[in-house]
């Protein structure tokens, strides 16, 4: 199979992404994000889950839960590009919401056959979920949690936005192998221990399974997992694009704007450079995370490959784009007041989420050289 | 069928099945002569004339210049030229010698000359009998282009040109020149005026031309002199005082960032150029044997290699997303990093393989031991002159920055 020329990226997909932009820019302009999200700077505070929750309703009523969910279990079945176009939209609006997660976990269960099918209805109508799995270390090996006498036990960490989703999706080792389960976040057992973190557009956690019973999700999990992982590296690629062309904009309006020596700050070639430096990785990123989103439909034996590049590109884009947001603005952007820091600090947070770049590129070292060896 | 060919008009399918057709009947085959890496780099008359009757075999069989109009020589036909490329490149032929015609003459031409001038000139443009230059960058005018000082006088009818142009590259087997000169000094922008004039015509009667020498050691640009030459007012382009604008149509045909695609063959995938792509270095790494191991067990070595192929990658895309409205920003914001992107890209992947072989590296073209021939040395050099042609990176930069970002302009 290959890949469409234009990356099966069609109408509809264009009206969804079209629209998610306007909704997010009237719904939740950047300063009413700031306002509700940043109203305590102080950096010991306790963790709290603050979030536009009325918002949520309405992306549910709009759909957008549904859309990745199989039309057997009552979804619209769009393919994944154009989920990527609407999570593109939430990462440039900085969305705090269980959209990224609740999506991701769609991918795995998408991939879990018929069992899978009463879980996905519950997403389509508008559950959100989120994956629980981490060891302390962030890898993504599945291990932090068990499954003994059928019960759940261990602890889950850098679980996402738990504090805004009514299940988790519990992969767990069980003997050699792995297994499956769709819990409700409040079960006996389940303790939800909120993180303190940077990032004030997110929440997160780590979760304790003392005994608990959930319920199993009959299939070859292992597989599921394996097959859900380029997609969820590719969405929240996408998210990181999306917030770093928020911070390219951004930062180019304000060197338009401000003057020094005379000149717009964007005259001085140190900035412009920089910025289009910024836009450059931008493309890089955005690229590739349309062919990887395209890959998931249409070209599968690549998609592993191509979601490797998205994440780590898209990782050190993010990394790039948000010193430089805060560099460009000068004094300005690195207080408090200024939105920059809103990204900036989300855009850390997915960067170092999901393997980092590094991480991303020992996997491609891999498959293109020491596998490239073989083949050749 | 792959899914581009299942995007094919009627027309386009049809003409694919010929290109593709006509390309396993005709492919030349290997050369006698080793060639350069790009055309900009041909030195011999024996190179020249091989890559010349491949690029009129093409032209007769309708695959160059197939977008342009049959009155001016072209073969009439919709949106086919990228299929024509697409099949030259797949089946690794050889590239086209006349690049400077093809890429910046045709199109400039085509939007700015008198239909007379279009159809005198175009047909041999096409068939690479007549192969054309480039006459723009002159010792006191180079990034900034517009401040150039040849002068063409008005005599009667005709002009009369005296001025010093640099790095021509094909003057010494060009025919054509285009020509960005200055009608009036006392206005930079709106003195300068645009003319086609003979070169190999009229050498030794007001033009001379005297090949520089690159740093690889390698010939391919000039300097051409100009002294009295006296050309027709019918080979002006365009208005008196309108050469800016029309320098603007071939400068962005140039960058790749053109409305009319350029006819190109074979290139970096082509069996008889060598071959820079991240694979390549990849599989130059697992050959070169480093601590007891291959240069491929190298972490740092092997993050930089992936980083390439990720770069390589997007590149490829770019082609892709450019065509997709609702995933670009701007219109001109990906085909203006093409130049840009393609030459830091290359320039990297050979600095890297340089970094793979080691001391090995020293080796050149003629060192029986030299990786690969001792190819990889002069791509790294030559990269340089991708880097600086064409408008340097600097420049592209800045042209980014102000044309789609819209920041301050730096002039
Ligand atoms: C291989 C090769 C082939 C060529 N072929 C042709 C040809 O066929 N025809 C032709 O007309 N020309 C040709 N050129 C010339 C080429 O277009 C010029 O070399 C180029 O435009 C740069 O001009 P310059 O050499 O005068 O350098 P300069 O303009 O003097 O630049 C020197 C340095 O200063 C930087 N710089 C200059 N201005 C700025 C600015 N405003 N902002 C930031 N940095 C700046 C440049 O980026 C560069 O790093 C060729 C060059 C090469 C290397």
């Amino acid at each position: 199979m290959s890949q469409p020329n234009n990356y099966g990226f069609e109408e509809e997909a264009a009206m969804l992404k079209d629209s998610a932009r306007r909704f997010f820019a009237e719904k939740l302009p950047v300063d009413q994000l700031h306002a509700l999200i940043a109203a305590d700077p102080d950096p010991e505070r306790s963790p709290e889950v603050i979030w536009p929750e009325a918002l949520w309703a309405e992306m549910v009523e709009l759909g957008w839960t549904a859309l990745a969910v199989p039309e057997s279990a009552g979804g619209i079945a769009m393919p994944w590009v154009a989920v990527a176009g609407l999570l593109e939209e939430a990462g440039r609006a900085a969305l705090p919401s269980p959209l990224l997660s609740t999506l991701q976990v769609t991918a795995v269960l998408a991939q879990a056959g018929a069992a899978a099918a009463p879980a996905l209805g519950e997403i389509a109508e508008g559950t959100a979920a989120t994956l629980a799995f981490m060891d302390v270390s962030g890898g993504q090996q599945v291990g932090a949690v068990v499954v003994e006498d059928g019960r759940l036990r261990g602890q889950a960490n850098f679980v996402q936005d738990v504090g805004k989703c009514d299940r988790l999706l519990v992969l767990a080792r069980e003997g050699d192998g792995t297994a499956l389960f769709w819990v409700p976040c409040d079960a006996n057992g389940i303790t939800v221990h909120r993180d303190a973190i940077v990032d004030l557009t997110r929440d997160q956690a780590h979760v304790s399974f003392d005994a608990v019973v959930g319920e199993r999700i009959d299939c070859d999990a292992a597989q599921a997992w394996a097959a859900a992982q380029p997609v969820i590296w590719t969405l929240i690629s996408a998210d990181m694009v999306g917030a770093a062309e928020w911070q390219l904009q951004t930062t180019t309006e304000y060197a338009q704007q401000r003057k020094q020596f005379d000149r717009p700050l964007g005259f001085f070639q140190a900035l412009k450079h920089q910025l289009v430096d910024t836009m450059i990785a931008i493309d890089e990123s955005k690229s590739l995370v349309y062919s990887a989103a395209c890959a998931l439909n249409h070209e599968p034996q690549r998609a592993r490959e191509l979601a490797h590049m998205a994440k780590a590109s898209a990782s050190d884009t993010a990394g790039f784009a948000s010193g430089r947001s805060v560099q460009c603005h000068g004094g300005i952007g690195f207080t408090w007041e200024c939105f920059v820091h809103l990204y900036f600090k989300r855009q850390k947070h997915s960067q170092l989420l999901w393997g980092d770049a590094a991480w991303h590129r020992a996997r491609l070292a891999e498959m293109l050289i020491d596998r490239g060896a073989r083949a050749a | 069928m792959s899914e581009r060919e299942r995007k094919d008009s009627p027309e386009q399918a049809e003409f694919r099945a010929h290109c593709r057709q006509w390309i396993a009947d005709n492919h030349p085959g290997e050369p006698e002569v080793r060639l350069p890496i790009s055309a900009l780099e041909i030195m011999t008359p024996q190179q020249m004339q091989y890559l010349q009757a491949w690029q009129k075999a093409a032209y007769e069989a309708g695959l160059v210049g197939c977008d342009y109009p049959e009155a001016v020589g072209g073969g009439g036909r919709q949106d086919c030229q990228r299929i024509a490329n697409e099949e030259l490149v797949a089946a690794k032929t050889p590239y086209f010698p006349n690049i400077i015609g093809l890429g910046m003459a045709a199109p400039t031409v085509f939007h700015h000359g008198s239909d007379e001038l279009k159809a005198r000139l175009l047909p041999r443009l096409f068939s690479g009998e007549d192969i054309w230059c480039q006459g723009f960058s002159e010792p006191g005018a180079g990034s900034d282009l517009a401040s150039v000082q040849t002068f063409a006088a008005k005599r009667g009818d005709k002009w009369v040109i005296n001025g010093h142009k640099v790095w021509t590259s094909l003057a010494h087997f060009a025919e054509w020149m285009i020509l960005l000169l200055r009608t009036d000094k006392s206005h930079k922008y709106d003195g300068l005026s645009y003319f086609v004039v003979p070169i190999a015509s009229a050498l030794g009667k007001g033009v001379t031309v005297r090949p520089l020498i690159k740093m690889t050691g390698e010939t391919g640009f000039n300097e051409v002199l100009f002294e009295d030459l006296e050309v027709d007012d019918g080979y002006r382009l365009d208005e008196l005082g309108k050469g800016w604008q029309v320098a603007m149509t071939t400068l962005l045909h140039e960058r790749g960032a053109g409305e009319l695609v350029t006819p190109r063959a074979g290139g970096l995938k082509s069996k008889s150029a060598h071959n820079t792509t991240a694979r390549a270095v990849m599989e130059l790494a697992r050959n070169t044997p480093r601590d007891g191991g291959t240069a491929a067990d190298d972490p740092l070595l092997r993050d930089r290699m992936v980083r390439q192929a990720i770069r390589e990658e997007a590149l490829r895309e770019h082609q892709r997303r450019a065509r997709v409205p609702a995933l670009t920003d701007h219109p001109m914001r990906l085909p203006l990093q093409n130049k840009l992107l393609n030459s830091e890209l290359s320039q990297d992947t050979a600095s890297l393989a340089l970094d793979v072989m080691g001391p090995s590296a020293s080796l050149y073209l003629a060192d029986d031991n030299a990786p690969g021939g001792g190819q990889w040395p002069m791509a790294y050099m030559n990269s340089y002159g991708f880097t600086i042609a064409a408008g340097t990176s600097e420049i592209q930069r800045n042209i980014l920055g102000e044309r789609v970002l819209g920041l301050a302009k730096s002039k």
